[in-house]
């Protein structure tokens, strides 16, 4: 496992935004953060289609919407915080309701920003933007699928919001992996338990399942890298196949990846649940490996919640 | 082609479209739709180069309505101009219809910005004198803010973008009828000294009387000329011109007139219609 080759998600979207420059004519703003959300890639070899906004998000994100209007395809980013919190409003009248065709590239989301602590480490933004109409958001796992998320974003009509964080995490996919907007996406078989992750946590369940399986419990593992719209199609089979459902998310259990698949299992197939996310608090600082023992986000802890969502279902 | 006088003409027709929506709807905000309507005509009439039977020209100049909630006004130029049809005006702010409160850019054909979220609009209209200047096109950007949006943080952050942008196709009047919902800006929240601010901000700024079909017409010329820097005209209104009970009257921000109230309103309009139409027909 030692050389296994890690990138932050946050380096796939500066280096996919670079690459699909070439490609697709797309805006690329920035409030005063390129270098941390690395948007700075772009800025280098697209100058002239690079506008940075200053410290000031509301404005960037009015903006885009004000270019998407005159046919520009737009990415505007910050930290998740600045782009879903502060940015709420902006994201809503002036690009959701009228439908622009603005793409959000949220870098720093989760507790996994560290050392930087509470204030930074945002854990609503997929709650915050999943109860927007016309809003599709994107959760990578990987470099390889934040890359192929970046396109994915270019070829959707709409607005769209991209999650990437700042640590380095595993690659989990090679470069044969089709990213298909929508569908989840089957990382292991297993009938017993279903781990459903987003994000870094796809890895992390990974690993859970394989302390699971020393344990002679088959976990079947789904990414579910489109948070909306969310495939319900995988999540209800998982509920039927296996009756029991795991969470994982890098976010409040409340209004993330944990309460999409519940109101998708509360109208179709109810089975066993349990959430792992950060318990509705804030984070703290810290080094992120320290913060997900913290605040439960490790394989043990996604192991014993699928222990107890089987023990639920009998 | 128009003469001022036609201008002014229109500009009552407007009001009087205005007074017609709010009313149909017994709902929407009178005040700050009759102080700028001059400006309106003049944009539309005048100043604009748009086309009803092709909306979505892409060389077409664009105007945003940064304070949404004046969308009575607006939808009465687009009317007078051709965008929609005079009779759908009644039909404000129903569920049956696409005459929504505050503006909507997919539903309207000629509204190019979706607002009423006060300071997103001028954001927007960044964005699309930005687009022009990336795709070096010549078209020009221009919006309307009130004076209580200014209170709004975002404006200034639009303030500074453009300025730092260059956005010297962009044209900005404040509707300075100095009356906010609940009173007198300087009261509210003080936002004056508007023209130092913009000044200090680095845009071209002009003063005129938002009543004066001349100055309105020179002071977009002006901003034409201005390079470098985008241009905001500073425009002394009267909130509730042109309905006697209703100008000055903080009261008329967002109420809509009673039949008794409405009558008046529509005599007064219409005498100055036909005063104005006399003029014209010399």
């Amino acid at each position: 496992m030692a050389d296994i080759k890690k990138i932050a998600t946050r380096e796939s979207y500066g280096a996919a935004l670079a690459e699909f420059g070439e490609k697709y004519d797309i805006i690329v703003m920035d409030a005063d953060l390129s270098k941390s959300t690395k948007t700075d890639t772009f800025k280098k070899k697209f100058p002239e289609r690079f506008i940075n906004c200053g410290i000031a998000e509301a404005s960037m994100l009015s903006a885009a919407a004000g270019l998407a209007t005159c046919g520009k395809i737009v990415f505007a980013s910050s930290f998740a915080m600045f782009a879903a919190g502060r940015a709420f409003e902006q994201i809503r009248n002036s690009i959701c309701y009228p439908k622009l065709n603005v793409k959000i590239g949220a870098t720093h989301a989760g507790i996994s920003v560290g050392e930087d602590g509470a204030t930074h480490q945002c854990l609503e933004d997929i709650g915050i933007m999943r109860t927007l109409p016309n809003m599709v958001i994107l959760n990578p796992a990987d470099d390889t699928e934040a890359k192929a998320a970046v396109e994915a974003a270019i070829k959707h009509e709409g607005p769209v919001y991209l999650r990437f964080g700042r640590l380095a995490v595993p690659v989990l996919y090679d470069d044969t992996y089709k990213f298909e907007l929508g569908k989840g996406v089957q990382l292991k078989e297993g009938n017993d338990v279903t781990l459903v992750a987003t994000g870094l946590l796809v890895e992390t369940a990974l690993n859970a399942a394989e302390l699971l399986k020393q344990e002679g419990i088959n976990a079947r593992v789904i990414n579910i890298h489109t948070i909306k719209p969310i495939d319900k199609e995988i999540i209800t089979k998982a509920s039927l196949e296996t009756g029991a459902i795991v969470t994982c998310e890098e976010h409040n259990v409340i209004g993330g990846l944990g309460s999409a698949v519940a109101e998708v299992l509360c109208e179709n197939a109810p089975c066993a649940l349990q959430r792992i996310g950060t318990q509705d608090v804030f984070g703290r600082s810290g080094k992120p490996n320290e913060l997900f023992e913290i605040y439960g986000l490790t394989a043990e802890a996604i192991r014993d919640a699928a222990k107890k969502a089987i023990a639920l279902k009998k | 082609m128009s003469n001022n006088t036609n201008l002014e003409l229109t500009a009552y027709k407007i009001r009087k479209h205005a007074i017609d929506g709010v009313y149909s709807a017994s709902s929407g905000h009178p005040g700050g739709s009759l102080s700028i309507a001059d400006i309106l005509s003049v944009l539309y009439f005048d100043e604009m180069n748009i086309d009803p039977k092709n909306p979505k020209d892409p060389s077409r100049d664009r105007f945003v309505l940064s304070k949404g909630h004046c969308a009575p006004a607006l939808y009465g130029a687009l009317a007078e101009r051709g965008f929609i049809p005079t009779e759908d005006i009644k039909t404000f702010r129903r569920t049956d219809s696409y005459l929504q409160g505050h503006p909507d850019m997919k539903g309207t054909p000629g509204v190019e910005m979706s607002t009423g979220s006060l300071g997103q609009g001028i954001c927007a209209a960044n964005g699309m004198a930005l687009a022009a200047k990336l795709d070096n096109k010549d078209y020009r950007v221009y919006a309307i803010l009130g004076d209580g949006e200014l209170e709004e943080g975002q404006v200034w952050e639009a303030a500074m973008f453009a300025a730092h942008y260059n956005l010297d196709n962009l044209c900005a009047f404040v509707d300075f009828n100095g009356l906010q919902i609940d009173g007198d800006i300087t009261k509210v929240m003080n936002p004056t000294p508007i023209d130092k601010k913009f000044e200090a901000f680095n845009w071209n700024v002009i003063i005129i009387d938002a009543h004066n079909i001349e100055e309105i017409k020179n002071a977009l010329k002006k901003a034409k000329e201005t390079k470098g820097k985008p241009t905001v005209i500073i425009a002394n209104s009267v909130k509730g011109k042109g309905v006697s009970y209703m100008e000055n009257n903080a009261a008329w921000h967002g109420a809509a007139p009673k039949e008794d109230e409405y009558n008046q309103a529509i005599k007064e309009l219409d005498a100055k219609i036909a005063e104005l139409e006399a003029k014209v027909n010399g």
